[in-house]
């Protein structure tokens, strides 16, 4: 990447301005209903945090120059340059009050889709050079070292060892020809082991071949989060290099929302060409094998549960069903929150403000409007499906002294499998 | 100039003069957007995102769920009742229509007098009700310009002097008729370049959006 600019920066988000964007900015009529649709607005009241306020300079830049009345105003001086200090001060707005949650997509009545182009905004404040530390440090990991954590191939080789101890058969590394190539996030390999032995346990029951690969394990995405694009390409490129080289059908984004997105959705766009294997979710395969009868599970969970949609796998990824299906395999008192689906409260720390610590206290209080939702519901579990979401609502709890577990959907599951005796071990 | 001569000229030179701008000015507009063109998907997609566009025009017709009808009560109550009030007191008020029928040769049944009168008073009324959140609400505050306050004046005004005028108040009729056509010349010049733009872009916009999360196999 080469050093950011103000030129850059503005080159960018011009680079990025399309016909939605342009037909966005024309549509709005500045009701400011986006703001009760924000948890950065909702839970602090300022009014700063309003979504379409967070895309200002991108707005003013896009009427000065792709239409007639903004360049004209420009021509006789009536129009305001874009600054450096001006992309400084909204750093803050887009990077830490926003999640890229996509609520205030949802309800905007014109139909915008407001978070759409804070992704591209990002592109913009990146180049410029106004993007947190804690996402330059996380995208410049990534890159070098192949995880936004610092986590490399070792780490993961130790805890393939420590699972295979505790599962007492091979996880498979490297091999060709598998069906499925499982990706991890770094959160989980760190935090949460529990994943890979759950999937572990679930494809052998299946009776799924799969692997890992050395060369690409990692399958979060920096760069998504910050607004670049071109590392965003360099990551997924690894995965697409591992997948055609191992040969596998299908590439599993693992219990995190933005890498699904990343995947997904932006990826085949990134490096330029159609994907020649499919990419989906563990609660997609995971349910795929439920309708095949291939999971099988026994006894259930009777403790009062319930469910928090990771935005982007939700809302701005279309896995909407999968999970409440896969809950009902094994929670007896599985219930929803008042906003849910499509329509749930982010947790406070997607879209790269996990990574951020300049919005660490932020994050804190957006957590309240996961708060309030909760003590509705009086549950005794949350269960969630994305590590970053888990990370962030066990924080949150924490903070608020709520004994509430965060538990991974895929790992319950694995708890619930039927081990069956048919010439396999165990 | 006399009263008479007033209402010759904005019925007549004017209203073309408005008319063009307001054609050709929506017709830039639309250049303006579809010019900036859009990177085709490469990702597989769930659906066809055509379908899901057009579900999005008609859905977002109304609140996303009502929660979200809780939370911005105000704004969507007084966002109803003024495009209601508009829509009716623009295509459904009988001497509108005749004016319609002498542009187009379109005809259709209006409403009787009171029921157009009472609709006028309530826009105006929501209008008012918007304004004053517009001036109150921190939000809106930080959001509006000056831009806000002219669409809202350009807004208020026929509706307004069409009031006065049919009920011959302050100002001899003709005047205040000639006002009322010129208070829609100038709302029809500044519409393509200001966010009145918004009637004909929201369909753009919600397609977009719609057609986008469709992919996806969101329905939104």
């Amino acid at each position: 990447m080469s050093k950011p600019t103000l030129e850059r920066g503005i080159n960018a988000l011009k680079e990025q301005i399309d016909a939605p964007i342009a037909s966005f900015f024309s549509s709005c009529v500045h009701c400011g209903m986006c703001a009760d649709a924000c948890l950065f607005h909702t839970e602090t009241g300022d009014p700063r945090y309003v979504p379409i306020h967070k895309l200002e300079p991108m707005r003013r830049l896009w009427e000065q120059e792709y239409t007639l009345v903004g360049r004209l105003k420009k021509v006789v001086g009536l129009s305001k340059k874009i600054t450096a200090e001006e992309l400084e001060e909204w750093q803050e707005l887009v990077y830490n009050s926003c999640s890229l949650c996509g609520r205030c997509s949802m309800v905007c009545p014109v139909g915008n889709d407001i978070v759409y182009m804070i992704r591209k905004m990002r592109e913009g404040m990146s180049a410029a050079g106004y993007a947190p530390e804690g996402l330059i440090g996380a995208s410049t990991r990534a890159v070098e070292i192949g995880s936004p954590m610092g986590v490399t191939i070792k780490a993961v080789e130790a805890q393939v060892k420590h699972a295979e101890k505790e599962l007492g058969f091979e996880i498979p590394m490297d091999a060709e020809g598998a069906e499925y190539l499982v990706l991890m996030s770094s959160m989980e390999i760190m935090n949460y082991p529990e994943y890979l032995q759950a999937v572990a346990k679930i494809m052998r029951q299946a009776g799924k071949s799969w692997t890992i690969s050395s060369e690409a394990f990692e399958a979060t995405n920096a760069g998504i989060q910050i607004g670049a694009s071109d590392i965003a390409r360099v990551l997924v490129q690894r995965i697409v290099d591992a997948a055609e080289k191992l040969r596998v059908k299908t590439v599993i984004s693992p219990e995190c929302g933005h890498a699904y997105t990343a995947i997904r959705w932006e990826g085949a766009n990134l490096v330029g060409r159609p994907f020649n294997f499919k990419v989906q979710h563990i609660l997609e395969v995971l349910d795929e094998l439920r309708e095949q009868g291939l999971l099988k599970t026994e006894g259930s969970e009777d403790s009062r549960m319930t469910f928090h949609d990771p935005c982007q796998l939700v809302r701005r990824g279309g896995v909407v069903e999968q999970p409440r299906n896969l809950l009902k395999m094994v929670a007896s008192d599985f219930v929803e929150m008042t906003d849910h689906g499509i329509m749930n409260w982010c947790c406070g720390a997607g879209g790269g403000v996990s990574a951020n610590e300049d919005a660490h206290e932020l994050k804190l209080k957006a957590f309240n409007r996961k708060k309030k939702q909760l003590d509705e519901l009086e549950v005794d579990a949350l269960v969630t499906a994305c590590a970053n979401c888990r990370i962030a609502l066990e924080e949150g709890l924490e903070e608020n002294e709520m004994d509430i577990p965060v538990l991974g959907l895929t790992e319950m599951l694995a708890e619930h499998i039927v081990i069956e005796q048919s010439g396999k071990e165990e | 100039m006399t009263s008479a001569e007033f209402l010759l000229w904005v019925r007549g030179p004017g209203l073309q003069i408005a008319a063009v701008i307001f054609a050709f000015g929506i017709i830039l507009r639309f250049f303006e957007i579809y010019m900036m063109g859009r990177k085709k998907n490469l990702s597989v997609k769930r659906a066809s995102g055509t379908g899901a566009g057009f579900r999005t025009v008609a859905k977002r017709f109304l609140p996303a769920d009502s929660e979200t009808m809780r939370r911005s009560t105000f704004t969507i109550v007084a966002g109803y009742i003024f495009h209601i009030g508009l829509f009716i007191t623009l295509f459904l008020f009988v001497p509108h229509i005749q004016l319609f029928d002498a542009l187009t040769g379109l005809s259709w049944p209006g409403l009787p007098m009171p029921v157009v009168d009472f609709f006028t008073v309530i826009s105006m009324i929501a209008l008012l009700a918007l304004l004053w959140q517009r001036l109150t609400k921190p939000v809106l505050r930080l959001l509006s310009t000056g831009h806000d306050y002219l669409v809202w004046t350009l807004t208020f005004l026929p509706f307004l002097t069409g009031y006065l005028a049919y009920h011959h108040l302050f100002i001899p009729y003709t005047w205040m008729l000639a006002f009322h056509i010129l208070s829609v010349e100038l709302l029809m010049v500044l519409f393509p370049f200001t966010k009145l733009m918004h009637a004909f872009t929201l369909f753009v916009s919600r397609w977009y959006t719609g057609s986008m999360a469709g992919e996806k196999g969101v329905k939104v």
